[in-house]
């Protein structure tokens, strides 16, 4: 009577329509908010941040495809972008004149023991690139801490004058005693470091550049505001406080924001799906529990720069996060009027 | 600013291509299948049998229980049978299969155009016209009309509310009923309040359907009692929780029906049938289709009789497109798959949507990267990510202390997740195995 259909149709629950979105966009959106600070780490450490970049992302990439497929034995899933991301994340937290084998090495960690090792992708407690960073940083300390000046575009590797970061050269000075003003004057401006020039890992440098990264990351929805803003909120707050009990020991809140690894880490490490926690009311507590250890670690602890350690720690949080502070379910207070 | 519901939502893509077409009648079919359960609850009982002539508007089933409903011939002719055949969700039920001859309809019926607004008729007088006239609730769930009249004891009503969101993609039936038939529901909306008690109308529409909206506002002007609140576009603004919500800030407990918190809800196809059976004696015979689809040829509204065959539908919509590759009852949401277009329209039946086969299938998921975009989206609060993976590993106490019988399978976690999973799958499993725990339980 009227028209059949003559083949095979597809039977399935709803929904019948999807969002379009993929594991991949969403890490390639990441990427795309790293630009700006990639951009910046040329500039600043020349053309040994492409290459320190290229090696240690080739590497995440061929260790994670090996591991899925030899020592697995599953499908690789090299294709949806995050052993990239971890790559970059790893690159831009060492220094530029790092050993290229100790590159390798640190991916190896990374990919290895921080993210297959606990059955891949969603799987792994710790973010991967900062399991291979601070590997690395205890393994290697010298490698790790031999930073190059940052003399501009175009200079290459064995050009670089090696010096202290900003962190470091307090560190080294409350450790002599010397009064925070003496300390100071071996620093660069606030405006200098905003842009990103002073010593430091090849990608953490520029808070501008990272901002930038941040307000994409905003707009396009991959994050939310919660974790970057409670974690830079905590250190502010909590140097804050001390610079103004004690100026002479303390540095100010506006130096513990542009130095070290806080705005990389906040933005981009601290914000990881896997390995952070799901709802707000989780990543506010997350991010006030980062940025607290990050600042008693470069305070009171012996290293100069705390917030790996700090995401480190509260990763192992996230579990117990997750199950503390869960959605607010509709219906279950019921406020009516 | 516009009202919403506070939590959770998702935009999908509107594509309301019918939306600027007015309804058609559709000339009548050789035969018509007028399946016996059509409704959530007991099947209606058979009155007639092989070889019997019908009118149309006559009873052919009669309501079984308190939640049933009566079912009427939509055609004049003779009962070719009275047996399992087919239906929308791909069983057979039993059903009255009529060969249609001629139009004759039952005397009672007031068959003419004229708009009858004076309300003459008292509340119970009302609630028993709806449940003759076999009224369900139109928007796709089909529960019965009455059993949403009768307020339990102990309980109050005081907001009625009309629920003209449409907030399914594609489908456009209510938009042209609010459009062409504005009068006519409010009128049956007002009939509900009258039957209810209720001194307080409000009707709500997202923005998306500005013509409906001052359409509606307009003729509500003459009904102090009526207030037409358009809403902010989101999805799943049209499930009765979320509406609530929205218009009136009060929540329906978990576990809990709008009854709790004081407000029902009628859909924009009931608050029609309402007037039909109230203020025209006319049962529910026949109802607003919509058939669309990216590629169908003529997107439309049918105005069709209950029992007609959807491939009539979609003959008349331009045929169905060679890309086909899923044929949905309903929006792209919450709608069916169907395994047939030779099933009948039922009560239910709000729309057929056929979609291309690249995006009729679905992509291979991927691990679960915990992004969190089920649990933004979700506006019941829940942990969809969470629920999958409880169900799966069947650890069904936690399943029900996270309450996934609080799921109304809006579909938006599914929807959402950018690695393709599954969620709403699993939830629902998970939901039925709870169900059946707690069934097990008393």
């Amino acid at each position: 009577m009227y028209e059949k259909i003559n083949k095979l149709i597809t039977v399935s629950p709803s929904p019948h329509v999807h969002s379009a979105g993929s594991t991949q966009k969403l890490m390639t959106g990441v990427l795309i908010a790293l630009i700006p600070a990639f951009v910046i780490g040329i500039i600043m450490f020349g053309w040994g941040t492409l290459i320190v970049t290229g090696v240690a992302v080739i590497s995440c990439l061929v260790f994670e495809y090996v591991i899925q497929k030899y020592l697995l034995k599953k499908e690789p899933s090299v294709t949806d972008g995050s052993a990239v991301v971890t790559g970059v994340l790893l690159a831009f937290s060492l220094p530029v004149n790092i050993p290229f084998w100790l590159v390798i090495l640190g991916s190896l960690v990374a990919i290895g023991v921080g993210k297959m090792t606990f059955g891949g992708l969603g799987n792994n407690p710790f973010n991967p690139a900062l399991v291979g960073r601070v590997f690395l940083f205890i393994s290697f300390p010298v490698q790790l801490t031999t930073w190059p000046a940052p003399k501009g575009f175009g200079t290459s590797l064995t050009d670089a004058i090696t010096g202290a970061t900003p962190l470091g050269i307090i560190k080294e000075g409350l450790r002599n005693s010397d009064s925070m003003d003496t300390i100071m004057q071996n620093i660069r401006s606030s405006k200098e470091m905003l842009y990103g020039h002073m010593g430091g890992s090849l990608g953490e440098v520029a808070a501008i550049a990272l901002a930038i990264g941040f307000i994409y990351l905003i707009m396009k929805k991959i994050i939310t505001w919660h974790i970057p803003i409670t974690i830079l909120g905590t250190i502010a707050l909590f140097t804050g406080i001390m610079w103004l009990i004690e100026p002479t020991q303390n540095a100010s809140p506006v130096f513990h924001l542009l130095t070290g690894g806080a705005i990389l880490g906040a933005i981009f490490m601290a914000t990881d799906y896997v390995t952070s926690p799901m709802t707000p009311k989780g990543m506010i507590i997350f991010g006030v529990g980062i940025g607290l250890i990050t600042v008693v670690i470069r305070r009171f602890g012996a290293y100069p720069e705390g917030i790996q350690f700090g995401i480190l720690i509260m990763n192992a949080f996230v579990p117990l996060i997750n199950s503390y502070f869960k959605p607010k379910r509709f219906g279950e207070e019921v406020k009516n009027g | 600013m516009l009202k919403s519901f506070p939590r959770g939502g998702v935009h999908p893509a509107e594509n309301k291509f019918s939306a600027g077409n007015q309804i058609t009648k559709l000339p009548l079919p050789k035969t018509v299948t007028i399946p016996l359960s059509q409704h959530i609850g007991t099947p209606a009982e058979p009155t007639v049998q092989r070889g019997d002539m019908v009118k149309t508007g006559q009873l052919i089933g009669k309501y079984k229980g308190f939640v049933s409903s009566n079912i009427h011939s939509s055609v004049s002719g003779k009962v070719l049978k009275v047996d399992k055949a087919l239906d929308s969700s791909g069983y057979k039920r039993t059903s009255v299969v009529i060969e249609v001859n001629e139009d004759i309809w039952i005397t009672k019926i007031d068959r003419s155009s004229d708009l009858r607004k004076e309300i003459t008729v008292s509340g119970d007088e009302i609630i028993n016209k709806i449940l003759d006239a076999g009224i369900v609730g139109m928007g796709g769930a089909a529960f019965p009309s009455h059993v949403k009249m009768s307020v339990p004891k102990g309980k109050k009503c005081d907001i009625l509310i009309l629920n003209g969101v449409e907030c399914e993609p594609y489908l456009t039936s209510d938009h042209r009923l609010m459009l062409e038939k504005g009068e006519e529901i409010l009128v049956g909306f007002r009939l509900v309040m009258k039957a209810l008690n209720v001194k307080k109308g409000m009707v709500g529409i997202e923005n998306n359907k500005p013509d409906a909206i001052s359409h509606l506002s307009q003729i509500a002007q003459q009904y102090p009692e009526l207030e037409v609140f358009p809403l902010k576009v989101k999805y799943p603004q049209g499930g009765e929780k979320q509406l609530i919500k929205a218009l009136t800030g009060r929540e329906v407990p978990s576990g809990g029906l709008p009854i709790d918190v004081g407000v029902v809800v009628h859909n924009i196809g009931t608050a029609y049938a309402v007037y039909d059976a109230v203020q025209k004696n006319k049962p529910l015979i026949e109802r607003v289709v919509t058939v669309t689809g990216n590629d169908v040829k003529k997107p439309s509204n049918f105005l069709v009789r209950i029992g007609t065959p959807l491939n009539q539908l979609v003959e008349a919509a331009g045929g169905i497109p060679a890309q086909t590759g899923k044929i949905v009852n309903g929006g792209p949401m919450m709608g069916k798959a169907m395994n047939s277009l030779e099933v009948p329209v039922t009560k239910g039946t709000s729309g057929i949507l056929l979609i291309p086969e690249k995006e009729s299938k679905r992509k291979p998921f991927r691990p679960c990267i915990r992004c969190a975009k089920c649990i933004s989206v979700c506006p019941m609060g829940l942990e969809p990510f969470l629920l999958m993976t409880l169900t799966e590993k069947e650890i069904f106490d936690r399943v029900e202390k996270d309450k996934a019988l609080d799921c109304i399978e809006c579909g938006s976690c599914s929807y959402i997740c950018p690695a393709n999973r599954p969620l709403l799958d699993y939830i629902r499993l998970g939901k039925f195995r709870v169900g059946q725990i707690i069934r097990n339980r008393k």
